[in-house]
Formats: C-alpha cells, structure tokens, sequence
C-alpha cells in the first residue's frame, strides 16, 4: 500500500506538509506501506488530500486532511482496514469533478511523482520524443503539429506549428527555444501547476519543438513567484541531463540540446513574448516593436521562438497519439483541450482540463458545483487583464477561441474567475484598470497615461464623484489605448472596463446618476443603518466608529448619524448581532 | 570606488565577490545578480548597485534602471515578517481590500512600508495561486488562508506576542 499525498503549492498552503511530516513521524521500520509525494491533484477546494493506493489502483481519496487524521491513516494502512477513514473520504459528488475532465496537458498530474524520472517514464514518459528522433524529421514534426491544430495556450491563440516553420526556415545556426512560464494573470496557476507537478512533459515537450526547430538550447523564463515550480523543474533538468535526455547527443542520435531556468523578477509586461527577450537579456522589459518578429531575431538576434507551458504540455502527446486524435477532439475553430483555473465565488475551485466546446455553464455548474452560498451567478471574468466579463446570459457561450472573442472577453490562458451579485463590475474593471495601470512598462504614452486616467474615472465613480458623460469618455480612452499602443498588454488592457460597459452599463449609470452601487460593494455609496429590533445596545459599534456618527444608550438601541458617517464600515464588521444594514 | 557620496550606510560590498565571479561577466545577467544581491543584503542598498554597475562596466541609471521596473527588487530594507498580501482576482471577490485595510489599520503602515519596530513589512503581491484559499497573505512563506480582517489580525498579534512585541 502507498499513501501518496498532493504537494502542489496549493496543497502546502492548505497543509500538505505538516500532514506529510506528521505521517511520517508515526511510520516505523516495520511499515510495509510506503510514503510519498506527488504534484497537484487540482482540486484545490478538497486540499489536503491523501490518495491511498493499492499498487496501481487508487482505493481511496482522502480530503481536507489534518494533521489529527495522521494516526488514523497510518493505523489504516497498518490494519489494511480502510473503513476507519470513511469520515474523509471523498463524496462521490465531489469525484465529478475529475471524472468529467479530459486530461491531457494535465494528464500526468497528481499521478506521478513529479522529481521522479522513474514514474515519468513509466507513464510512456520521453516516448513522443524518442519517436520523433528516431523516427520522424523535424518537417514531420512540425506537419504532425499542423494536423493537430494545436495553437498558443498562452492567450493569443497562434498556430503553434506556423511559429515553429517560420523559425526553422529563419537563417542561422543558432537559434533558441523559449518557454514562457511568466504566468502573470492573477487568478490563473495552470502554467505553474503543469512545472510543478510533471517537469518532464515540459522537458519532453521543449526538446520535441526544439528539434522541429532546430535549436541547440533552451531557456525556461519563470516567474520567480514560484519557487516550488524552480525546484521541480530544476531537479528534472538534472536527472535528464544524467540519462542523456538532455545535452549532446540525446538518446544516441545526433541532435543535441541544453536547457536553462531564468528566474523572472516581477512583471507583468514580461509575459509578451518581446518583452521577455528584453529581460533575458538582462534589460527592463519593455516590448520591442514588431517585425522583426522573434522567429527573425529573438534572444541575441537570434531566431527564437517562444510558447507557453501549456502548449508544450500537450506536444508530447500529440506525437506519441498522432495530431488526428488530438483535433478529433474540440470544435472546428479550436481543437484538443484547454485548461483552466476556476476559482473566485464558486463551489468547487480548482484545475480544470475540459475539450475545446463544452459551455461555460458547463464548466461553472456541472463541474464546479456552482455559486458559493448558492447566490446569483452574476459574470465569469475570462482572460485577466486582457479579457472580459461574460455575464448570465452568455453563459451557453461555447469554449472556442472564436466563441469567447465574440463576447468581448478572450480565451486568454486559462484564468475563470466566477462572480456572484455582490461583486461590483465597475469595481472589477477599477481593479484590473489599477493593475494595467501599474504593470505598463511606461514605452507607449496611451497605455501609461491612458489607463492611469482610466483608473482615476473609476475610482471616482466609486467614490460617487461620477459625472454624466463619463462613460463616452472611457469608452474614448479605451479606443485610443487599443490604437496607441505597441503591445499586447496596451491593447487589451481596455478589455475588462468594455466587457463591463457593454454588459453591466445599467451598474455604470447607477454609480454615476443614482450615486447607488447595486451590489453594495462600493463603501462610499452606501447608507448606514441599525436595526433596533436586533441591536441589543452593547456599545461595540459606538466604540469602533472613528468619527462618533453612532449613538446609544447601553443595552439601548443605538443609531447612525448618517451626515457623519464616514462608511468605514467599522460597524458592520464589529457587530456580533448582524443589526447594522447596508443600502 | 564608491560613488554614492557617502549617503546611506556602507554595504560589505566583498559579499558579493562570488556572485560578481559567477555571473559579472555580462550585463545579461544583471536581474540574475541583482536577485543574488537581494538573497544577501535582504534590500539593494544604493552603494551596491554603484558597485555592481562598476563591476559591469555599465551605469549605474542602467542598473537602477532595471532594479526599480521589476518589482521582485527592493531599494529599502525589510521587516522581521514579510507580509506579502495577495492581490490576486480570486482573493480580490472573496474581499482582500478588506484584509488589507485590516493590516494597514491594526499596525499603521502601507503597501510597502515597514513598522517602526522593524517588525513587519507590508508587500502587495501578484497573485500566490493558492486561489481556493482567497484571500490569503503569506508571512515568510507561510500561507494563512481564508482570513477575515479578525482573522487577520489575530495572526499578526500572534506574531507579536511570539516576539515579546506586545
């Protein structure tokens, strides 16, 4: 038997080490069940979870595990007597969550032990690279891609093999591969998940394009956020290197390629594909204008091309299972699988690897259980900073690249972040107008000073400082950023802020005219209030509020001063008996 | 030859020899050694980045440059407790201004400020991807999730009472 349990960082945040430390402080020699640990499961809304096996087979999940559950797991073990453990097993409810993915990208994580090249190569692991070496040219490779239909996971949604061709045709000898693992998008970690859980696909992934496009090294440009990620993968560069999947002449053949980590150092912008040239090479990463495109002259000048984590993820399966079996799956515009990070107001977050054309609903209710609290599902915010809010009424909307474009928001790399009715759209775009607005990397005037005027409108609309004509004005601003800027982060940075004009314009006009946030969210519109049927008149408001609006007598009910009131919101948060009212 | 006119304290530049020898050779690894630098003084103090453009043969505007457009890379030094609070889209529905608000009311300081007993740091972060757990702060590398603002201040008062500050 062997307990093996999820130690993604998802799962230490949760508790997953102190789980694994205290297990094997009750372990002894006599034991003759084993302890170990893999990568992300990807139900983050079950961690810490504790899969127990019985050689290949899974026999039990065990969740939301503690430390206390340590004695119990091991006398289970011990016993061969799983039943004491029925209180933290899985619901069969919450196994639909896997059960109705299709993992592929994924398709290794939370089965293998991620710094194990063992496991990696019994799960058919550098099989699609030894099969393209031996057996394929670098132009069946890359046609094997065309077939596909695999396109950048990263966002943009590029045919992965015309970025490939283009490089290989570029002259020069030196060319190099980049993978981008700057995954900046708040909400989204399925980069970080794919690094940390099954460093090998990557690694196999990598060297399968890199001998498709001729290149002799390769660099992988990681957030420096995410030092489990730089752990694993550095480990699994080391063991390649030791069984000669990595270096001169890999498996016996006479393609040779090295590979390297460059740890990023903070910033968004870094995440365009120039950008992150600049910052390999040591510089501010500021975005160099295009053509020359990397293909051309990348790293040093050199033809470079660069992919995300994800799209390497699934190369190796696609050589190993063919490109036809990876487009059978998916709609006509976009093929094979995405993957995303469902997180926000919502059941059951966690990774999701679903086929390109199931609906967002889908997505949201079937898999995810649905709202958090069961309220209103109001928008699902798709692509980060350079996506959208899809709201209610689109949420049959199918997942395909140009489905989701249709709607204002993108694909993006993977981020779903669910809302419910009382999160504020007009304060959702301030957030990500505040992001943009600190990210721009300052080179082009209309993203520098564009959304930092963009995100003082907003800030005064929440304020209630809102003025009739200020809608006409962002929507102004937002056209001129999308044409005055050179890259991607400028262009869609005015996404999140149309998405919700288009969608939620009723909200804006609320803000600006009514001076009414309709999802009470907004403090410096709302009225204070206490109810003097549950106010008991224990004083503790009174005492928390700053500007001495609340008065009272003890044990009588007290009231706000509404003129002095200053919404901190002190009130709300001190009061034990839910007798202060919003409106 | 330090230029930096004597402002600031002087840094044990002779800490850094061994970064310099490993990766002084090219400016391309400027981010890799200003990170090294930053894993020894725990800040970038002014005399260190002279010393670093110096041992590149570049300006110091450049290395500045680079050391102020990457937010990893900070100029002044720490607290104790690094509280990185997560600024992600996850933690920000599930209320994280209110957990910042918390932190910056209980121990008076701001998004990048540092209490006067040395203590604490405040550090708006990208997002920690520990989504599920929104919202969340981090303390040294340890994740506390789920929080309310008295929740949160719970857990610095803890931390307080651990080093004799209250």
């Amino acid at each position: 038997m062997r307990i093996i349990i999820g130690e993604g960082s998802c799962g230490i945040a949760a508790g997953a080490g102190k789980v694994h430390n205290a297990i094997s402080a009750l372990m002894t020699a006599k034991d003759s069940f084993t302890l170990g640990s893999t990568g992300c499961i990807g139900m983050c809304f079950l961690e810490p979870i504790v899969d127990i096996y019985d050689g290949k087979t899974l026999v039990r999940r065990l969740v939301r595990v503690s430390e206390k559950d340590a004695e119990n797991i091991v006398n289970a073990a011990r016993n061969n007597d799983l039943s004491l453990l029925d209180s933290i097993t899985i619901k069969p409810e919450d196994e639909e969550f896997l059960n109705r993915q299709t993992r592929i990208a994924l398709r290794h994580c939370g089965l293998i032990d991620p710094v194990s090249l063992d496991d990696y190569i019994r799960a058919d692991g550098y099989q699609g690279l030894k099969k393209a070496l031996t057996t394929m040219t670098p132009e069946q490779v890359i046609e094997e891609i065309k077939i596909s239909g695999l396109v950048g996971r990263g966002g943009a949604g590029f045919p992965t093999w015309f970025k490939w061709n283009a490089c290989r045709q570029s002259p020069g000898s030196e060319k190099y591969l980049i993978c981008n693992a700057d995954e900046g998008d708040p909400g989204a970690f399925m980069d970080r998940a794919v690094i940390e859980s099954d460093p090998h696909n990557l690694i196999e992934g990598m060297l399968i394009g890199a001998y498709a496009i001729g290149a002799s090294e390769m660099i992988v440009y990681v957030r420096a956020e995410y030092p489990l990620a730089i752990a694993n993968l550095e480990k699994a560069i080391a063991q390649a290197r030791e069984a000669n999947l990595l270096g001169e002449n890999i498996l016996g053949t006479d393609f040779s390629c090295d590979m390297r980590i460059k740890a990023g150092a903070g910033a968004f912008v870094c995440g365009e594909e120039t950008a992150l040239i600049e910052s390999l090479e040591g510089k501010r990463g500021m975005p160099r204008l295009k053509p020359p495109f990397p293909a051309q002259k990348g790293y040093t000048d050199a033809p470079s091309n660069i992919n995300n984590v994800e799209t390497f993820a699934n190369v190796a399966w696609i050589i190993n299972n063919g490109g036809e079996a990876f487009a059978a799956m998916g709609t006509e515009n976009s093929k094979g699988t995405k993957v995303f990070a469902l997180t926000g107001k919502i059941k059951k977050g966690g990774l999701v690897e679903i086929p390109m054309g199931a609906t967002l609903r889908e997505v949201i209710y079937d898999i995810g259980g649905g709202i958090k609290d069961d309220k209103e599902f109001k928008a699902v915010q798709m692509g980060g900073p350079s996506g959208g809010c899809i709201p209610a009424e689109l949420l049959d909307t199918v997942i395909d690249y140009k489905a989701l474009s249709a709607t204002g928001a993108i694909m993006g790399s993977g981020g779903m972040v669910v809302m419910d009715e009382s999160t504020c759209m007009v304060g959702m775009a301030k957030f990500f107008l505040d992001f943009t607005a600190r990210e721009s990397c300052g080179k082009c005037v209309h993203c520098r000073i564009g959304t930092k005027r963009i995100y003082e409108i907003l800030t005064r609309i929440v304020n209630g400082e809102g003025r009739e004509g200020d809608i006409e004005l962002l929507e102004e601003l937002c056209v001129a950023i999308k044409d005055g800027a050179l890259c991607g982060l400028g262009q869609t940075a005015p996404n999140p802020l149309l998405t919700t004009i288009r969608y939620f314009r009723n909200e804006y006009e609320a803000h600006i005219r009514d001076k009414k946030c309709p999802a009470k969210e907004c403090t410096a519109l709302l009225t204070y209030s206490i109810d003097t049927e549950k106010c008991v008149g224990c004083t503790v408001c009174a005492r928390k509020c700053p500007v001495g609006a609340i008065s009272g007598a003890v044990k009588r009910p007290h009231s706000v001063d509404t003129e002095k009131c200053i919404r901190c919101n002190q009130c709300l948060i001190s009061c034990r008996f839910g007798a202060v009212n919003v409106r | 030859m330090c230029k930096c006119n004597g402002e600031g304290p002087k840094s044990d530049l002779t800490r850094l020899n061994t970064v310099l020898e490993q990766y002084g050779d090219t400016t391309s690894n400027l981010i890799t050694i200003l990170q090294k630098a930053q894993d020894i003084y725990g800040y970038l103090p002014k005399d260190v980045l002279y010393h670093i453009a110096e041992h590149l043969g570049t300006t110091p505007a450049e290395v500045m440059g680079v050391a102020t457009f990457y937010s990893q890379f900070r100029l002044t030094p720490i607290g104790k407790y690094l509280i990185m609070s997560c600024q992600g889209t996850a933690c920000y529905v599930n209320g994280s201004a209110r957990i910042s608000a918390a932190i910056t009311e209980y121990l008076g300081i701001k998004n990048g400020e540092t209490t006067a007993d040395g203590l604490f740091t405040l550090e708006n972060v990208a997002c920690l991807g520990c989504c599920s757990l929104a919202p969340v702060i981090m303390i040294n590398g340890e994740a506390y999730g789920n929080l309310t603002p008295e929740k949160v201040v719970k857990v610095l008062k803890d931390i307080q009472a651990k080093e004799g500050a209250i």
